[in-house]
């Protein structure tokens, strides 16, 4: 139910975990979701999109282990979508570890197009050597490190090498220079094992996305990080989204906490100047 | 309209702020709903549901905009007195556990019970699941309700009536669409657990189903009361006029 006033508030709102599809990701109705992302964005007034493109999202070759060639066309048809929407849409280059040379490649051939992140998918496990060179182009290009991950990882799961908040941690304290965002903190798993696993690490920023809504989970996540840690996102459910900014809002957070999480956290760890229409965050 | 899907108490497998009465009356009054039908949620692992009936009355007695929804469990002993009893005492709706009493789809005091719920007027609520199977303790092995056990509910008589609570979009589609047109009116679903844009299930359903099939539920207070209204929210433009069923016309009159 679309309205003059956005569900979401009015001011700036930068969702720093969303996705787009494209013709070669193996649905038809491709283009119906990526205009229902904007659509339901405008109506919370999301002011930036920050996404990617998982490869074929597993039409010709699995979602989270994509083949060079499918990572090179998701990330065209990312760029093409943000090209073609510069006012609401950034994106994060996405690049699978295990083919090191293209990776790398890769990383740099989005830069040169616009990228403003990395993402990781859960092609090798967070704490692998394999992507000790990809975040140390990383922190070259200062592009902070957007990494799938699982909630407390108990056990296998299939079609992924599912990585937790441990071993993120590991990762992170190898490249302290490097800003990373721990996918969906409502996204599987078990939150509460990760919030005091990436306590300590300071470099580690979890977004709230997810299809979880657990009662407590934000208060947690407050209590154990505090705002200036945390990062509104949706990933693949926006109503989660907007039900976790009116719940932050029924928690009473002050007006500073509040926009550190919908953008001022987002406008730090990203290169200076990604968010033009979000403000300053020093303001 | 009023919330199907509340409960009051612990959790067995986390730890759930303040799960009282006097908290939820605050929460519906917050999202602007007019009451709830409110179980008691250690009964799904409990074997013997009477206890935790008692309790949950008790509970609730000082709250008028609270109604029970006490468990019945049809393989007990005089479950037929209890259900007598339950309703004497003001239950808004009967709930059931069939995954963690292990009950398959075709068993026949499930069914007697659904019967035996219609014929009094009442509602039977079936739960999908608590939380999502990702994060559940190695000690939480019920699993999620199949679509056969309600199919097969819903087919046991026409004066049944079955609210399902936390379905997906697969499972409600599984059902819904093995059912004939009369027994389809028999099952109502919240919407707590289908996914919003930009998949857009809840208004995919809405358009093929129809929104009378659809009632209100929470799930408080295990997951954030704002996600229903949420999904509501943001449906496309033209569905802002989507009449849902007030699940306060399902219920006996107390």
């Amino acid at each position: 139910m679309t309205s003059s006033a956005p569900l979401g508030g009015n001011t700036p709102l930068i969702d720093a975990h969303a996705h787009f599809y494209h013709e070669h990701a193996g649905r038809t109705d491709w283009a119906r979701v990526n205009a229902a992302r904007i659509r339901a964005g405008d109506a919370m007034g999301v002011t930036y999109h920050v996404a990617s493109v998982l490869g074929s999202y597993g039409h010709t070759s699995p979602t989270y282990f994509p083949s060079p060639g499918d990572v090179s066309r998701g990330n065209d048809a990312m760029v093409a979508i943000a090209t073609a929407d510069t006012q609401r849409v950034r994106w994060y280059v996405t690049v699978n570890p295990n083919h090191t040379s293209h990776a790398l490649k890769e990383i740099e051939h989005g830069v040169a197009r616009g990228a403003i992140g990395l993402k990781l998918l859960a092609s090798r496990r967070a704490d692998d050597p394999l992507l000790d060179p990809i975040c140390e182009s990383a922190a070259a290009y200062r592009l902070p490190v957007l990494h799938h991950i699982w909630q407390h990882r108990t056990r296998e799961w299939p079609n992924q090498e599912i990585s937790d908040g441990r071993d993120l941690v590991r990762l992170a304290d190898r490249h302290p220079d490097v800003s990373f965002i721990l996918a969906h903190l409502g996204g599987g798993g078990d939150w509460a094992h990760t919030l005091p696993a990436v306590r300590d690490t300071r470099n580690v920023y979890p977004d709230l996305s997810g299809s979880g809504v657990d009662r407590g989970m934000l208060d947690a996540a407050l209590e154990a990080l505090g705002a200036q840690r945390l990062l509104w996102a949706c990933d693949l459910t926006m109503e989660t989204g907007l039900a976790k900014l009116r719940a932050l809002e029924v928690i009473g957070l002050s007006a500073d906490d509040m926009a550190d999480i919908r953008w001022r956290n987002a406008v730090r760890l990203f290169h200076e100047g990604a968010f033009p229409n979000a403000g300053s965050a020093t303001t | 309209m009023i919330d199907v899907a509340a409960y009051i108490g612990p959790y067995p497998f986390r730890h759930l702020p303040h799960p009282d009465p006097d908290v939820l009356v605050r929460v519906l009054a917050r999202e602007g709903l007019s009451g709830a039908w409110v179980g008691y949620l250690p009964s799904a692992w409990q074997r013997d549901p009477a206890p935790g009936n008692a309790a949950l009355f008790a509970a609730l007695a000082p709250h008028p905009t609270l109604r029970a929804a006490p468990v019945i469990r049809p393989d007990w002993p005089a479950w037929e007195r209890s259900l007598h009893d339950a309703v004497a005492l003001g239950a808004a709706a009967i709930r059931a556990y069939p995954m963690h009493w292990g009950m398959g789809a075709d068993n026949s005091s499930m069914r007697a019970l659904a019967l035996a719920c219609g014929e009094i007027g009442i509602p039977l609520v079936l739960t999908v699941r608590f939380e999502d199977l990702r994060q559940r303790s190695p000690l939480d092995v019920a699993g999620d309700l199949t679509a056969a056990h309600v199919r097969a509910l819903a087919r046991a008589g026409a004066s049944v009536r079955i609210v399902v609570t936390g379905a997906g979009r697969e499972m409600l589609e599984e059902t819904h669409w093995g059912l004939t047109p009369a027994e389809q009116e028999r099952v109502h679903w919240d919407f707590a657990w289908i996914w919003g844009p930009p998949e857009d299930h809840f208004a995919h359903l809405l358009r093929t189903i129809g929104a009378a099939r659809f009632v209100y539920g929470t799930h408080w207070p295990l997951r954030l009361t704002q996600n229903p209204r949420a999904n509501l929210d943001l449906l496309p433009t033209e569905m802002n006029e989507v009449i849902l069923t007030d699940a306060a016309t399902l219920s006996p009159v107390r």
